[in-house]
């Protein structure tokens, strides 16, 4: 029970030392406001932020999916021919190598202020996580357990539907946690090299305009939604995976 | 000699060493090696001279074998002598470079699927409830779950495993998941099992209740079985039929049969066999023939 309540716990001491520091005057409040100011700031702008934080996520969302169904797609591909694997698999490496922010711009250029560059960035943030996950996944199936299937005259998709698929759950789901939290981050990334919508089109105005409670406003908005996503991802991995939670129901 | 085998005595049985030859007419009928009571299923498997090797080390020459209907055969051999590569080929799981295996008299020498087979790790899907593991060979046959699974809990009790059905196999302690592996094995082929030293990762207690239990369900189910081990006790144990292979292929001495044992006590009466001094002379006679 205490285990459970130290992290809240130690958020909320913070929370209250941050805003000790700026009611007794050590911080002046233009360069940090207060919490409560911060909390102020985001209910009064909600209806604004709520408006850009639709942008973000519906851009997040089909970021996430399109970086999922591709991963998949890859990953069975490369777990299906190993010449792919050896072909694609460095490729799939370097493509996590790129920076996110230096090729935002480029995804502008091409694409222009619309959803689409922001979308593409996503999936170019998500679909490592997934792949990578997945296809490792895939291949930590013991080969006795291939052999034992294939011995009961299991097909190549039985296989990969009975056995495979349900082992790389748990892989799946860390790549996936992690492309949640990307999804979001990204959408960010790429809203402040342009766009007319946004929660990170809303954080280049106030911060031009040093309004830094909107901006940490923002900050907090922006990681609430990563870890409501994240919650999301777990969520489903408990549900598809109830044997985890050794249940006896049937 | 060997005509009242099955019901004879310990002293008599203990008799007819005199080295046993390697040939099968010499076998006893197959009454004599099954108990009362069974209805027989035609199975036999035959292996007649597998020879085979990899990358240039010849690990297996020339094993012959049979396995008669209902009986319950061992392969008996030391660690690293091969058992797992002539499992593999008896399976159907690789080809041999000669030789031919042949169950009822077809050859199946190569392509897997003919025979059930259980390894000493259960293999069990840890994401699957031990009623659809159980019944996972129906429904790789095309049987719906929620039939399939019907189909199979009938012999949940049977097996021992009553009350397991809608477990995870992470609940269920080692004994009884290698209970579950061998329904999943029986569902599959029901005639003819392949064991691969099946109950040799549970430790010694669970292990002989495990041998107790084997016999039984064996003798119910009329199954035919070929176990491969290194235990020599396992193998009196549960045999009818012990052969005997001694080799050491990284030393560039391939495995070859050097002998076999036929165990004459009726399965009932294993439990007491045990630490009767027939066990011990067949013991012997084995260490002798792996060279002990």
């Amino acid at each position: 029970m205490l285990t459970k309540l130290v992290a809240p716990l130690t958020i909320v001491a913070l929370l209250g030392l941050w805003q000790l520091a700026c009611s007794t005057g050590l911080v002046p409040p233009f360069m940090l406001p207060s919490p409560v100011r911060v909390v102020r700031a985001l209910v009064d702008d909600w209806p604004l932020l709520a408006g850009h934080a639709a942008t973000s996520l519906a851009e997040a969302g089909m970021g996430l999916a399109t970086g999922v169904a591709l991963g998949f797609v890859a990953a069975l591909a490369m777990d299906r021919f190993d010449l792919l694997y050896r072909a694609f698999y460095p490729i799939v490496v370097l493509t996590q190598t790129i920076p996110t922010v230096a090729i935002a711009p480029l995804l502008v250029l091409w694409f222009g202020y619309g959803m689409l560059p922001k979308v593409v960035l996503i999936v170019v943030a998500t679909f490592f996580p997934i792949t990578v996950g997945l296809l490792e996944g895939l291949r930590s199936v013991d080969p006795d357990e291939i052999d034992l299937m294939r011995a009961m005259g299991a097909s190549r998709l039985q296989i990969l539907h009975h056995v495979k698929l349900p082992a790389a759950l748990p892989q799946l789901f860390s790549g996936l946690k992690i492309s949640a939290a990307y999804a979001i981050v990204g959408a960010v990334i790429a809203e402040w090299l342009g766009g007319f919508s946004g929660l990170g089109v809303y954080m280049t105005r106030v911060r031009k305009a040093y309004s830094f409670d909107k901006m940490f406003a923002v900050i907090f908005l922006i990681s609430g939604l990563s870890l409501a996503l994240m919650w999301i991802v777990d969520a489903l991995r408990r549900a598809l995976m109830p044997w985890e939670r050794q249940s006896r129901e049937p | 000699m060997g005509k009242v085998y099955w019901y004879s005595l310990p002293a008599v049985s203990s008799a007819n060493d005199a080295g046993y030859s390697k040939n099968s007419e010499k076998l006893p009928p197959k009454a004599a090696l099954c108990s009362e009571g069974v209805n027989f299923k035609v199975a036999h498997l035959e292996i007649q001279g597998v020879s085979k090797g990899f990358d240039g080390v010849d690990i297996l020459e020339g094993i012959s074998m049979t396995v008669e209907s209902g009986q319950i055969a061992c392969l008996l051999g030391p660690s690293g002598c091969g058992k797992t590569t002539l499992f593999n080929v008896v399976a159907g799981l690789s080809s041999p470079q000669s030789g031919r295996v042949l169950l009822d008299g077809e050859d199946i020498t190569g392509s897997p699927g003919h025979l059930s087979y259980m390894l000493q790790k259960d293999l069990l899907l840890q994401h699957k409830r031990i009623i659809d593991n159980v019944s996972l060979p129906l429904v790789l046959r095309g049987v719906p779950r929620d039939e399939a699974r019907v189909q199979v809990a009938g012999l949940f009790e049977t097996f021992g495993l009553e009350g397991t059905q809608m477990r995870w196999p992470s609940e269920l302690s080692g004994g009884m998941r290698q209970r579950a592996a061998l329904l999943r094995a029986y569902q599959y082929s029901r005639d003819f099992m392949l064991l691969d030293e099946p109950f040799s990762a549970l430790d010694a207690f669970t292990k002989a209740d495990m041998h107790t239990w084997f016999l039984d369900v064996a003798e119910r189910m009329g199954t035919t079985s070929l176990i491969v081990t290194h235990d020599i006790d396992e193998a009196i144990m549960l045999a009818d039929h012990i052969y005997v292979m001694r080799g050491n292929p990284q030393a560039g001495v391939p495995t070859t049969i050097v002998g076999e044992e036929l165990i004459a006590c009726p399965r009932s009466a294993r439990a007491e066999f045990a630490v009767s001094e027939t066990f011990l002379v067949h013991k012997r006679r084995i260490m002798g023939l792996l060279g002990r």
